[in-house]
């Protein structure tokens, strides 16, 4: 992995996410209480919290599938609170998703093809791409970047999870990404798929940061070097990875809380 | 796994050989197909020519339209027979016809192109309004457009002529060739279908067709990743407008006449039933089923009087028929050759062949 920072000085000055007193009621139930968050370009911070603590709810707020009750959402500077979710898609925002959202019955090229094109021009063309066109270059290059080459022209709905998986991290790397958020992308994975996952992660380009949202500790530490942790909708502890494990009360609550 | 037919050549072979062979494998049936279509006219009759695989063609044409949309974007639009209505209405009404209060009697390459455009029009706002809805709603939807304008048609006389409808509806003369004429009208109507069949498997493969799947299999991950979605089932409905309207032109030359019960709900539903028994994922699936169902509908009636049965019970024959390939395959003739293909291709394999 590349060191922070030479990271953040490829990324630019600047916070990539700033959260500042966000907060998401449903009704009564409240998932997120005054969150004030904020992570540097280039930085790639792991969010951790027993089921319910509000992680996926706070990933939310920040792609604006639901935006915050209060509180102000601000992306590379700009204030997108408001913004619908293509439009911070276009500013270079990228989520995955926990439960498989893939086009089944597509090709993988197919689906990268995809998301490339959907944040290029020319989504409406009746003419063919060529296999020069520089779209075309990206998806091969995505291809090989998540270890997908040979499964290239195979239907999504005939692979397996963990390709899915892995499928799911080049779509959030199509077009021109500087911040991804990933949510829970070791679920459901075997051993061997969690190394292969390690792998592709360290080895993303230097200027892309992303958070990722992991139930599984052992993943999420190896690929950042700062950690949140969450507890009832409420941000508890931030500090370095091994800061977080060595943590008696991180220990306490989330470790030996019955949920690890 | 399929057998890639390059391997199986003979040793010696060089590459362009090689790829020759196997794109002559591949292509074999549709070679084949193309050279008898292309030829018929020298060994079909005049009646086989023009009613049945002319008919098939055309029907065809307007059932690839409704393949478009519900195999590629997933929405089962019952407005496409509709659309190649009202593109027939308008040919008799600005063109010519044996109502001279009504048509304009325009040139026909003035009133083609209007025709079209008309139709188009109602195909795109039929869109317009079911791209919001899904599943049985947009079958519901366009359901209502198609009853709409029958009795639209039904009832309105200063423009529809009521339920008289128009006869004697010519077809061009240009060139020095009257179009209409068995053999002409022939190659004019496999032109038009060749050439939708071919533009709809390109336009799958291109940027249009391939984000329409994406909305087909997931649309709300197609607007997480930046497309529009409801413009792109927009844009499919008025692409498929362009085809149903030029089989509608078509459909009218050759039937000489247009009336209320060309686009009646029954004719709809037959529509619909053709291009689900020939399979709604690839294009050629629908000019399968139109083949099917335009025999059964011309020899159904004297078969069954021949084994002694009541002939007015050849529509029973022929639901009887697409219920049992529907039951066996629900990808249609479609589904049932795939799978049988690769049966023998497994079975090849076995034996070392």
């Amino acid at each position: 992995m590349s060191t922070i920072a030479e990271r953040i000085a490829a990324a630019g000055t600047g916070n990539a996410i700033d959260l500042r007193g966000v907060s998401r009621y449903f009704g009564a139930l409240a998932a997120l209480i005054d969150v004030t968050l904020s992570v540097r370009p280039g930085e790639r911070r792991a969010v951790l919290g027993s089921n319910g603590a509000g992680k996926t709810t706070l990933l939310n707020c920040v792609t604006g599938d639901f935006p915050p009750t209060s509180g102000t959402v601000r992306f590379f500077g700009e204030d997108v609170t408001t913004l619908p979710p293509h439009e911070r898609i276009r500013r270079g925002l990228r989520r995955t998703y926990q439960i498989s959202l893939l086009f089944q019955r597509l090709s993988v090229r197919d689906n990268i093809y995809l998301a490339c094109r959907g944040v290029s021009r020319g989504r409406f063309s009746f003419l063919r791409s060529r296999a020069s066109d520089a779209i075309m270059q990206s998806v091969s290059d995505l291809l090989t970047l998540v270890h997908l080459d040979s499964v290239a022209d195979r239907l999504v709905g005939e692979l397996a999870h963990g390709q899915q998986r892995q499928l799911e991290i080049a779509l959030a790397l199509a077009g021109a990404p500087r911040f991804i958020l990933f949510d829970e992308p070791a679920a459901g994975l075997s051993p061997s798929e969690r190394g292969d996952l390690v792998a592709i992660l360290t080895a993303l380009p230097a200027h892309i940061g992303y958070i990722i949202i992991e139930h599984d500790m052992d993943v999420a530490l190896r690929v950042v070097e700062s950690v949140t942790m969450m507890h009832d909708g409420r941000i508890f502890k931030e500090g370095a990875p091994h800061e977080i494990e060595a943590d008696p009360e991180v220990q306490q609550l989330y470790l030996g809380g019955g949920h690890a | 796994m399929a057998i890639t037919q390059a391997t199986d050549a003979p040793i010696g072979m060089d590459e362009a050989q090689r790829n020759a062979a196997a794109w002559l494998s591949n292509y074999s049936a549709i070679l084949l197909l193309g050279l008898v279509l292309l030829f018929l006219p020298a060994i079909a009759n005049n009646f086989f020519l023009d009613q049945i695989v002319g008919w098939a063609l055309i029907l065809g044409m307007i059932a690839l339209s409704l393949m478009f949309l519900a195999g590629y974007g997933g929405m089962v639009s019952l407005a496409q027979m509709t659309v190649a209505g009202i593109a027939g209405y308008m040919i008799a009404v600005f063109g010519a016809s044996s109502l001279p209060a009504i048509s304009l009697f325009w040139p026909w390459w003035v009133a083609v192109p209007i025709a079209i455009l008309i139709a188009g029009a109602f195909g795109t706002l039929a869109g317009a309004l079911s791209a919001r809805t899904e599943g049985i709603y947009t079958i519901m939807i366009t359901l209502a457009l198609a009853s709409a304008f029958f009795y639209l048609a039904l009832q309105n006389w200063p423009i529809f002529n009521g339920f008289n409808g128009f006869t004697t509806i010519p077809a061009p003369h240009f060139l020095g060739v009257n179009w209409r004429s068995p053999v002409p009208f022939y190659y004019l109507v496999l032109f038009f279908a060749v050439l939708s069949y071919f533009v709809v498997l390109y336009v799958s493969r291109a940027p249009f067709g391939l984000a329409l799947q994406g909305v087909r299999d997931n649309p709300r991950r197609m607007e997480a990743i930046g497309y529009n979605v409801t413009a792109h089932r927009i844009a499919a409905y008025a692409f498929a407008a362009l085809i149903a309207a030029i089989g509608g032109i078509l459909l009218v030359w050759q039937n000489n006449q247009i009336s209320p019960f060309s686009v009646g709900v029954d004719v709809v539903i037959n529509l619909l039933v053709i291009a689900v028994v020939g399979g709604l994922s690839h294009p050629i699936g629908p000019f399968i089923g139109a083949i099917i169902y335009v025999i059964l509908r011309t020899f159904a009636l004297d078969a069954l009087v021949a084994v002694g049965l009541d002939g007015r019970r050849f529509q029973t024959l022929i639901g009887l028929g697409f219920l049992v390939i529907v039951l066996f395959s629900p990808d249609g003739v479609i589904g049932i050759w795939r799978h049988w293909s690769s049966r023998i291709r497994a079975r090849g394999a076995r034996s070392g062949f």
